[in-house]
């Protein structure tokens, strides 16, 4: 008995934290416009987000394409078909490793610094600070941080799934040597719009929630030390399992 | 002042950087791609009976040196055949006009390409030249079809007689581990 009433509560606090989140993203939205005069502010979050992940991304890119070159090449030499090489490694990384990758990479690099930093204005009362000034704080703190975290991350997943793809062709042309007009003309002769608009879908998708998990668990974390050392955690987490279960729900859509 | 302008210039190239990536990616990895200038090059066109899944986009080549690509593959109302239209490298330019063009197979199941084998003429194809030779691609339906008619027709012959023999060989086995 008691074990089900444990269960039901947790149930519905989760429920709970859930429309939170909710709400704490249509304020976000409701906040947008007028967030949107201050555009200094936003760019200087899309460096933040955005530019000062580059490496991280364009490496993990780089060495991502590579083993899939790697891998795929010796998968489909069995088949005498590796001049499908292009395509199978175009199609996997635009499709589904670049916007997932990046946006576990997004979480990683810039989703725990923007939840530790929202956590530690909230620790030292520079939130409230804020308030006490009438200054909102989400239109002038959160809502810049939230749009340049959704403006970087689809652009991080394009140049991922780019430097995916010379990776690729790196090792498979390069190393292994497929003929490069049979990689480059069957990618181009497999790969559709379709395919490009799945994964940019993706990322945009992916930049909402990871973003806003970020800035939400930030700017609720338990004003300690503890707190926002949890909140981080807690933004990787979240937003990895987010980013996969989206994932998954976004291709059954485009199938 | 500085720091603002090193800010400007970080986001202002991550943003370029980006689109130039999300314009890579949906003009040059997909077939809607925009091709930029081309270099030198003519055109030539062969007429064949069944081309399979050749694409645009195949290479062509001689002797295994690839020396274009299948720019277009039409259909024609007039000989119910397809017309593919090759855009042939202009530093190739003495293909001999008896030249023979085929579609092949890459590897096992590879996309098709277009193999020409050079003819023994004087002359050279010029640009919108038709090569009147051609052969057809490799369809493995027909052939497993002319197998399998030869092999009805041919009850007596060694292959049948092989497999014959094969068939009982292999079914004995299984027989003993039923009995078991």
């Amino acid at each position: 008995m008691k074990l089900i009433r444990e269960l039901w509560e947790s149930m519905t606090e989760s429920l709970a934290g859930l429309g939170s989140v909710v709400r704490f993203l249509l304020r976000l939205v409701a906040a947008s416009p007028r967030a949107l005069l201050r555009l200094d502010l936003i760019s200087q979050q899309i460096y933040n987000a955005g530019a000062l992940s580059l490496v991280i991304i364009m490496l993990s890119g780089l060495f991502v394409g590579m083993v899939l070159g790697l891998q795929g090449f010796q998968l489909l030499q069995r088949f005498g078909s590796e001049d499908s090489l292009g395509t199978a490694a175009t199609i996997g990384l635009v499709k589904e490793l670049g916007p997932v990758v990046t946006a576990l990479l997004f979480a990683g690099r810039a989703g725990t610094a923007l939840a530790s930093e929202l956590g530690l204005m909230r620790a030292t009362d520079q939130l409230s600070a804020m308030e006490m000034m009438a200054v909102d704080p989400i239109q002038r703190v959160v809502v810049p941080r939230f749009l340049g975290g959704v403006i970087a991350m689809p652009l991080l997943a394009a140049i991922f799934s780019v430097v995916g793809v010379y990776g690729a062709q790196l090792v498979g042309v390069q190393i292994m040597g497929v003929d490069a007009g049979s990689f480059w003309s069957q990618m181009r002769a497999a790969v559709g719009l379709r395919d490009i608009n799945e994964g940019i879908v993706k990322s945009c998708v992916f930049g909402v929630a990871c973003s806003l998990i970020a800035v939400y668990e930030g700017y609720y974390a338990t004003p300690t030390a503890e707190g926002v050392g949890r909140a981080t955690t807690r933004t990787v987490v979240t937003s990895a399992v987010f980013t996969l279960f989206l994932d998954y729900l976004i291709t059954a859509a485009f199938l | 002042m500085r720091k603002s302008l090193t800010l400007d210039l970080g986001t202002g190239s991550f943003v370029l950087l980006g689109f130039a990536a999300l314009f890579f990616l949906t003009t040059q990895t997909t077939s809607r791609g925009i091709s930029f200038a081309s270099p030198p090059h003519y055109d030539l066109t062969a007429k064949f009976d069944n081309i399979g899944d050749l694409k645009v986009g195949a290479p062509v080549s001689m002797s295994g040196v690839e020396m274009g690509r299948v720019t277009k593959i039409a259909f024609d109302w007039k000989e119910y055949k397809a017309a593919v239209t090759m855009r042939i490298d202009a530093r190739f330019n003495q293909i001999p006009t008896d030249s023979d063009a085929s579609v092949y197979t890459q590897g096992l199941l590879g996309g098709k390409f277009i193999g020409l084998t050079p003819g023994g003429a004087e002359t050279y194809l010029k640009d919108k030249d038709q090569i009147g030779f051609t052969q057809s691609a490799f369809v493995l339906e027909n052939l497993i079809g002319q197998f399998a008619a030869n092999f009805m027709k041919g009850g007596g012959q060694s292959d049948s007689g092989k497999s014959k023999t094969d068939a009982p060989a292999a079914a004995e086995p299984k027989s003993t581990e039923k009995s078991k």
